[in-house]
């Protein structure tokens, strides 16, 4: 398998805080991976930096074999990327499907009927397709995250980075989130996937990094990591062998 | 179950087909303005065509485009003066002189972009405006174009636009017409095409936006570009009707910018009806007022800081909000419509 996704030594610091720290990480094409760690341990930071938002102070950025770490957040969108955002970023005065319409024609290039179409399948897959003309402004939270997850979907991307859209779900609703993003990996998209609710989490990636404090510290088997004992100390906050050091 | 099989995208409404159709009427009643209109309500219509364009314009710029410029000035000052110069030094026909003035406005607007784009927000609206006052300043150094007293166009080249008062006033009339149909049609175009959509994106969410792919500071600069270029077109047009040139006057930013601005900003910001309306209350208010001097630029004041208080998304945005029409059709609406094989 090729990686999709390669990042090498990618470093990022805002002042003393350190959000990047020499992190390497690899995604083969049609891997799912899930990233975990405590609130400020740098995963929504290490988005920003996959996707463009934020330019890395040292290090690379290679997608589907391209050096892509000097490219505008377009331009790596248009290549393939394509992310939901952790607070839900709607362009509030378009409709739902005009939305949509935007991630279709601008990050897919799609046109006329072609973009239209692919929306209204989209929004349909993500149970929205009542709400297309609604404005994206009046939604309540929930639809604004699935408008997040359809948008991603519109630009038709190769690597889906999705921040913590299973946070504030009901158990029944992160049932079919889960249904959704497992039909979204059959396509063969491949997926990188930030998660508080880990079981939602466990049920859909094949592997899981943890980060902390922008460093990556396990890396593996979700069951695995899971269990392992550093990853019970330092992302559950439980001190297994009793050290009183440790993480403050 | 609703399945995207029964779902179509539709753009007009029965709103938007009725404006269409009334907007034609009305359209063919201003061409035959001359049957039915005396001298003096022509050049008023004429100088509402000119505003209106200018507010189009601006609107575009600034309600679509995020880019708040308190100095398009520069660009009508810049347009007027090139009318001047290609016609008496270059020899220039004045229609096609003011054409050539378009596209130079939109080209000096390349390297103004590239200059000023490194400004955001409140930074920006002043840079638009000491670029504005650069262009005044350097036209006043220009001696053969009467420096800081300006100059009058010659009367060979006003006889050349046509031959008796009355045709010229025509033309002139004419011209601010097709003038002020092209921007709204740039303008409704633009908006309606993908182009457009990215700029609506760029305005509701500029992180969202480049993350779906759009490339910002191209967008913006190439309205940014094409918006100059007519705002200087409009600058040729008002100045052929003036006769005259100064700085003061071509640069002035009461008479192009804040007229404009307070036009826009009643009329609703970020609609293209919202400039139509704008400048029939503007023009509504000035006939009315115009008696009482200074009095009148107040009951503007007043009335721009009622608006924005009362109805921030202006009048346009408050007949929207009450019976949801829009007159340019740009929104895409999905309908649930049953297939025809269940018939």
């Amino acid at each position: 398998m090729t990686a999709i996704l390669k990042l090498d030594r990618l470093s990022k610091s805002f002042g003393a805080v350190v959000v990047s720290d020499e992190t390497s990480i690899e995604v083969e094409a049609g891997e799912a991976l899930g990233i975990i760690g405590p609130n400020g341990a740098g995963k929504t930071s290490m988005f920003n930096l996959i996707t463009g938002t934020l330019t890395p102070d040292s290090g690379t950025i290679h997608f589907q074999g391209e050096n892509v770490t000097k490219k505008s957040a377009a331009v790596r969108c248009r290549a393939g990327m394509a992310r939901s955002f952790q607070v839900p970023q709607p362009f509030d005065g378009l409709s739902v499907f005009e939305n949509a319409l935007v991630a279709a024609t601008q990050g897919a290039g799609m046109r006329g009927h072609d973009a239209e179409n692919h929306c209204l399948e989209i929004l349909e897959n993500t149970a929205l397709l009542d709400k297309a003309n609604v404005t994206a402004g009046s939604l309540t939270l929930l639809d604004r995250k699935r408008l997040e997850l359809t948008r991603a979907l519109c630009a038709k991307p190769k690597l889906l980075l999705l921040d913590e859209i299973a946070g504030g779900l009901t158990e029944a609703e992160c049932v079919s989130l889960v249904d959704t993003i497992r039909s979204i990996r059959e396509t063969g998209i491949s997926i990188i996937w930030i998660e508080h609710v880990v079981h939602a989490l466990l049920a859909v990636v094949d592997r899981l990094t943890v980060i902390d404090f922008g460093r990556v510290i396990a890396n593996g088997e979700p069951k695995a990591i899971m269990a392992s004992k550093q990853v019970q100390e330092i992302y559950l906050g439980i001190e297994v062998d009793g050290e009183m050091e440790g993480h403050g | 179950m609703s399945s995207m099989q029964d779902h179509t995208v539709v753009r007009s409404s029965r709103a938007s087909r009725f404006a269409a159709l009334a907007g034609i009427a009305i359209l063919i009643l201003l061409i035959a303005a001359p049957l039915w209109a005396g001298r003096a309500d022509m050049r008023l219509l004429g100088e509402l065509f000119l505003y209106l364009a200018l507010a189009s314009l601006w609107n575009l710029l600034a309600g679509y485009a995020g880019l708040v410029s308190v100095g398009q000035q520069a660009f009508v000052g810049f347009g007027g003066y090139l009318l001047f110069a290609l016609t008496i030094f270059g020899g220039l026909h004045p229609v096609l002189a003011i054409g050539v003035a378009g596209l130079l406005g939109a080209a000096i607007a390349v390297p103004v972009a590239l200059l000023i784009f490194r400004l955001r927000g409140a930074y920006f609206a002043i840079g638009t405006w000491v670029v504005a006052e650069v262009f005044r300043l350097t036209f006043a150094q220009i001696s053969v174009l009467g420096g800081g007293s300006g100059s009058s166009l010659p009367v060979s080249i006003v006889k050349s636009v046509a031959a008796n008062r009355t045709m010229r006033e025509w033309t002139s009339y004419w011209m601010a017409l097709g003038l002020v149909v092209l921007v709204l049609a740039v303008v409704y175009l633009f908006l309606r095409s993908r182009r457009g959509l990215a700029l609506t994106a760029i305005r509701d969410n500029e992180l969202a936006a480049s993350s779906l792919g759009i490339d910002i500071w191209k967008t913006q600069f190439q309205v940014y570009v094409v918006t100059a270029g007519l705002t200087a077109l409009t600058g040729g047009l008002i100045f052929l009707q003036k006769l005259r040139i100064s700085p003061d006057a071509a640069f002035s930013v009461n008479d192009w910018t804040a007229f404009v601005i307070f036009i826009v900003v009643i009329g609703g910001i970020g609609t293209i009806e919202g400039p139509i309306i704008g400048t029939l209350v503007y023009f509504a208010l000035r006939e009315f007022l115009s008696d009482l001097g200074t009095i009148y630029l107040i009951v503007l004041g007043v009335v721009a800081i009622l608006i924005m208080l009362k109805a921030p998304k202006g009048l346009w945005g408050l007949i929207r909000e009450r019976w949801g029409i829009e007159l340019f059709p740009l929104s895409h609406r999905v309908i649930y419509s049953k297939p025809d094989k269940e018939k």
